[in-house]
This record gives structure tokens, C-alpha cells and sequence, in this order.
């Protein structure tokens, strides 16, 4: 008998949908009103953009395996964010070399990260820790206790707004969609795509059938790096304020978001549409328990309990007995 | 006869790169605090560094079993809250010894709960344990909602100035820990230990119970959680449910500069007791420069990473030449 299965990101979307019409129920949920439960799911996925977009660079280098992983995209994030909100400081001009900027930034830390673990061999789990400490460290100096700067008119026009008064569905959302399609693009029909499952799935084995395996992985940390970098821009656009622990609060969500999705945190499998469902999983939780008003405490509690519930459904590994 | 190398020394003591890092430490420590080896300085520092020392010393085992655990921290978290709201600052030598006791079964059965869900349920270790982080760190919140409360103070002053035969407590602790896991790495445990975080499938087939092997390394490492959360209570003296999240990734570094990998089944707990002193000292070369706040976190992080580069920098080099 062939045992009921429905892929992670089905699963994860479904759910989303279910928790998101039951918190319609709440005291302070929208009942019956079509135009407030519409505006709250806009506004629910306006957020997981964000999540979403830092969570991508995390999936690429959990996919390439060899217990990858990228402790430095929060402080990435917050580094992207200072230097576009610096940079800008309020002129529309320069918001597309600020973008620039952000990539070029985040690619270096994530080309440091990938050389460091591909040619010194430190542990990607304390390779990218190290960095983000530094990144960090940088960041304070930076910043030194207070920043100058203002984000462009544009920004938030492009990012935080809708796209016409007529769609109401938030520009962010469409970049998402737009980027969404450009990740399933380059995991699904590159070469980079192809070699990034394989090297995930068996170093040894790519190696042979002739990937680069090292470039590979330059490449992997590299765009994760870049990808954060693009995440800092994306923040910024929408708060318009910067602070030193801008991205720190999105680095485990963004694992998490990606293990939700089913992508297997050991590598070679997975699906960046995974990490998209995660991600709005995640942030339809995080929004409904604080309009629930609970405590902090209980937040937090709740938070894990969900965590593991959804993780038992369907993130379970394989039996040894096979 | 084959020449030693680098590589070969490093693959048959893992830890041998932890122990170079730890004198060398040392000998800067030394430098900018002359004072190092009295008696008084001595444990001053090693009983900032236990509460460190014990949980990376917990969270080798886990590593060694092939998993992690990100809750440790949290653990830590719940311990300091327990002690410091039922204790509280007038309380009795005879409530400290109850609840030490309580708090170390909440360490035992808060690691139970994370094995459970890593070996029996078979989810990934460290989403799963960054799951129970949120559940253990908001306990602890629950408990402990505002800094406050605390431990009576002669209590408190039994950790931080008992110097047994003129040799500070926390090296006691030290050499108990390291004669337990000398023990324990020659039974069958330890042999069971090293073949599950090897190659648990291979482990599987030669009949050892992988399943109750991990989940006894969560309850091992839930347990020294517990241990480091009294002894960071005791050395604070005071309540507050955030004292331990901060240490979840440093025991990490430690235990990864100690030599285990984290993949599992290379290394000890000494290289990792001695990655954790190793990083304590970096801390207290930070304070005792004189460096210019700002500069702090910078400095910390470059300074791990330099350490944790510098094996693969001079096997580049070898290689060349």
C-alpha cells in the first residue's frame, strides 16, 4: 500500500491557510469582513517577503550540503541596511547603485565565508558565526553609536506600497513572485541548479562526474552573501529606520522557514517554493500570537510548540531500519 | 617510516590544535594580567569560566553522538530562574540543596524532551532543539518575567571563593568532569558513542541501539546544562531568564576549536574543555587591553576566526612548498 504523502510545501501552504481562517475566529480577528481578513493576508504576506528573500540565500547553501548553513546573513542584513540607508540618505538617484552596493557587499562576506570553508576547511557552522561576529563588529564601528541617513522616496514607493490604487497587492509581493520564479529558475534549469543538488548530495560523486566542486561552492556563499545583501535593501525599503539588531531576529526564522519547507537541512534536496511557504508559515505565526496579546513568555512557548508540530508532520528523516 | 605531519598529528589528537591555542592564551593573558597564576586571580577567572566549561563539555557528547543542541543555552536560562525565584535571596541553605536538585532533573528531563523528538521522532537536531529553545527560553520568561530575585549571598560566596587544598573549586570540577569522561570513553558507551556519530546506519546494522544512544547524549547534555545553570547562578548570585542564550553558540565554537567535528564521531570532551577556556581567555585579553569598546566585537571575532584559520592556512603553505 502506497502510504499518504503530500510534498512540504503544499503542506506548509495549507496549513498557513488553515491557521490564517481560524484566527479569523479570535476576539479581535476579522470575523465575517472580506476587506479586513484581505488587507491582514496582504499585509501577513508583505512581511514574509522580507523573511522570504534572506531566507533564499540560506536555501542555497543548505541544499549544497556538507553541513552548510549561513550564521552570517543577519548581520549581513543589517550591514546592507545601514550602508543603502546611508548611502541614499534621501536621494532617488542613487537608490540603484545603493542596490548595487548591497549585492557587492554581501557577495564579498559570502565569497570570505566560501573561502574560508572551502580552502581552510573551517566548519561552515563556525566559518560563517566567526563572520557574522565580525560583520557585526564592523557594524558598530560603522554606526558608532548613531547613523546619518534617510531612505529615498522611491524605495518606499517600490517596496512598501501597492502597486495601483486599483491592485491592492503590495509591490514587495510582486518582486517576491518575480524572484520567486528567478530562484525555482536557477535551482531547476541551470547548470548551477544541477550542480548544486549534486554536490549536495555526494561530494565525492560530483567531484568525479567532473563539478568543479570548489568553484561550486565559492559560488554557493557567494550568492547567499549577496542574496543577504539584496535582504538589507529589501528591509530598509519597507521600516525606513535602522538599528544594530535590524537583521539578527531574521537568521534562525530564515533556517527555520527553510527546514519547514522540507528542504533537508543535511543538503541535496529541496525546493526554494519550500522556503517561500515557510517563510509565510512562520510569519502568519509570529504576527497572529502577538495580536493574541499574550505575554512574551508564552509567545515564545507557543512559537516552539508550533515549531515542533509542524516539524513532526513531515520533517521527519528517514528510518535506519531499510 | 612515515613522516609526521601536521594533517596525521591532527587526525590522531584532535584536540591538539585546542591545546597550542590554550597555552597560547595563556601566555598572552599572562602578559597583560602578571598576576595570572596567584592564587586569588586564578579563580576569579576559572570560576567565570565554568559555568562555559561545563556546558561545552555537555554539548561535545551530543556533537560526538552526531547532533546538536541548540537549547542548552535556554536550559541554562531555566535552571538561573528556578533557583532565583524559589530560593530567592533569605532562603535556606537546606531550599538551595532541594532545588539544585529539582533544577538538575528539569536539565535531565528538558534534554529527555529533545531526545525524544531527535531520536524517537527522527527530526532534524538543530531545528528541533531550536524549537525547544523557544519553549525552554520562554519557561523560563514565564518564571522570571523581570531581572530579580536571587540566591542567598554566603551561599553564592561558597562558589566564588572556595579554594580547596589552595587549588581553586572550578579545577575540582574540571578534573572530576575529565575523569568521568575518561571513564566513560573506555566502557561500551563510549565505544557505541563514537560508532553512532561516525556512521549511525553502519552503527544500526552492528546492533547498537542507535536510538537510545542519541537520545541519551540530549539527556547527558540537558544534564551539564542543568550543572552550568547552578554554577552560573552562583557565581551571578542573581535571577535574569536571558543569562544563558548568549553562551548556546560559544559552547559551539568550543567545542569545534576543541576538534570534534560537527558532522560527529571525531574528538573528546578535554579538547573541548580546553576550546572553552581557550575562548574564555581571548574574553578576559579583550577586557584586560584596555580596547576601545566599539572595537570589542571586532576584535573577539577576528581573533576566533584567525584561530580557527590558521591550521588550514599552514597546510596551504605546506602544500606548496
Amino acid at each position: 500500500m502506497k502510504r499518504f504523502s503530500i510534498s512540504p510545501p503544499v503542506a506548509a501552504l495549507l496549513l498557513a491557510v488553515v491557521l490564517f481562517l481560524l484566527s479569523g475566529l479570535l476576539p479581535n480577528g476579522f470575523g465575517s469582513d472580506l476587506n479586513v481578513a484581505y488587507a491582514q493576508a496582504m499585509n501577513i504576506l508583505r512581511l514574509s517577503v522580507f523573511l522570504g528573500v534572506i531566507a533564499a540565500g540560506q536555501t542555497l547553501v543548505i541544499i549544497s550540503g556538507f553541513e552548510g548553513i549561513d550564521l552570517s546573513a543577519g548581520s549581513v542584513v543589517t550591514l546592507t541596511a545601514i550602508l543603502t540607508y546611508v548611502y541614499v540618505s534621501g536621494a532617488n538617484e542613487k537608490v540603484f547603485v545603493a542596490l548595487l552596493l548591497s549585492l557587492a557587499v554581501g557577495a564579498v562576506i559570502g565569497l570570505l565565508n566560501g573561502a574560508g570553508i572551502t580552502y581552510l576547511k573551517i566548519s561552515p557552522f563556525v566559518m560563517t558565526l566567526g563572520m557574522s561576529g565580525v560583520v557585526t563588529g564592523i557594524v558598530i564601528i560603522l554606526n558608532h553609536g548613531n547613523v546619518q541617513g534617510k531612505i529615498a522616496p522611491i524605495m518606499t514607493r517600490l517596496i512598501a506600497r501597492p502597486f495601483l490604487p486599483s491592485i491592492p497587492i503590495p509591490n514587495a509581493l510582486i518582486i517576491w513572485l518575480v524572484f520567486g520564479v528567478l530562484m525555482w529558475l536557477l535551482l531547476e534549469r541551470t547548470t548551477f541548479g544541477k550542480q548544486l543538488f549534486a554536490i549536495g548530495v555526494n561530494r565525492v560523486t560530483a567531484k568525479l562526474s567532473g563539478v568543479n566542486v570548489n568553484g561550486m561552492n565559492l559560488a554557493t556563499y557567494s550568492l547567499a552573501g549577496a542574496l543577504a545583501g539584496f535582504g538589507g535593501f529589501l528591509v530598509v525599503g519597507n521600516t525606513g529606520v535602522v538599528l544594530i539588531q535590524l537583521g539578527q531576529p531574521f537568521l534562525f526564522p530564515s533556517i527555520a522557514a527553510v527546514a519547514v519547507g522540507g528542504t533537508l537541512l543535511s543538503g541535496g534536496k529541496g525546493s526554494y517554493w519550500g522556503t517561500m511557504a515557510g517563510a509565510i508559515v512562520l510569519t502568519l505565526i509570529t504576527s497572529l500570537l502577538t495580536t493574541m496579546q499574550m505575554p512574551d513568555s508564552v509567545r515564545r512557548m507557543a512559537l516552539g510548540v508550533t515549531l515542533l508540530v509542524m516539524i513532526s508532520i513531515y520533517g521527519r528523516q528517514r528510518a535506519l531500519r531499510q | 617510516m612515515k613522516r609526521l605531519t601536521w594533517n596525521t598529528l591532527l587526525v590522531r589528537y584532535p584536540s591538539l590544535f585546542a591545546l597550542i591555542l590554550l597555552v597560547l592564551t595563556i601566555a598572552v593573558n599572562f602578559i597583560v594580567q602578571p598576576k595570572l597564576f596567584a592564587i586569588d586571580t586564578l579563580n576569579s577567572n576559572m570560576r567565570v569560566f565554568l559555568p562555559l566549561i561545563l556546558l561545552s563539555a555537555g554539548q561535545a557528547v551530543v556533537i560526538l553522538g552526531g547532533g546538536i543542541d541548540i537549547s542548552v543555552g535556554a536550559i541554562v536560562c531555566i535552571v538561573n530562574t528556578i533557583l532565583a525565584t524559589r530560593v530567592g535571596l533569605q532562603g535556606s541553605p537546606e531550599a538551595m540543596l532541594q532545588y539544585t536538585a529539582l533544577s538538575l532533573l528539569v536539565g535531565i528531563l528538558a534534554g529527555a524532551i529533545n531526545g525524544f523528538f531527535v531520536a524517537h521522532l527522527r527530526l532534524q537536531p538543530i531545528i528541533t532543539t531550536y524549537a525547544t529553545s523557544f519553549l525552554y527560553g520562554g519557561l523560563a520568561l514565564y518564571i522570571l518575567p523581570n531581572p530579580g530575585g536571587g540566591i542567598p549571598a554566603p551561599i553564592a560566596e561558597l562558589y566564588r571563593s572556595s579554594t580547596p587544598f589552595g587549588i581553586p573549586l572550578a579545577f575540582f570540577v574540571i578534573a572530576i568532569l575529565l575523569l568521568l569522561w575518561g571513564y566513560l570513553r573506555s566502557t561500551r558507551y563510549g565505544n557505541y558513542l563514537y560508532a553512532v556519530g561516525g556512521k549511525a546506519q553502519a552503527a544500526y546494522e552492528t546492533a547498537v541501539p542507535v536510538v537510545w544512544l542519541q537520545f541519551s547524549t540530549y539527556v547527558i547534555s540537558g544534564f551539564m546544562a542543568a550543572l552550568s545553570g547552578v554554577a552560573i547562578t552562583m557565581l551571578s548570585g542573581a535571577g535574569n531568564a536571558e543569562i544563558g542564550l548568549a553562551m548556546t553558540l560559544t559552547s559551539i565554537t568550543a567545542v569545534v576549536i576543541g576538534g570534534n567535528a560537527l558532522s560527529g564521531g571525531v574528538g573528546g570532551v578535554a579538547g573541548p574543555v580546553m576550546g572553552a577556556i581557550a575562548l574564555s581567555f581571548v574574553q578576559n585579553i579583550i577586557s584586560f587591553a584596555r580596547i576601545d569598546t566599539w572595537w570589542e566585537t571586532l576584535v573577539k571575532a577576528l581573533i576566533i576566526i584567525v584561530a580557527l584559520a590558521t591550521p588550514g592556512i599552514i597546510n596551504l603553505f605546506r602544500r606548496r612548498t
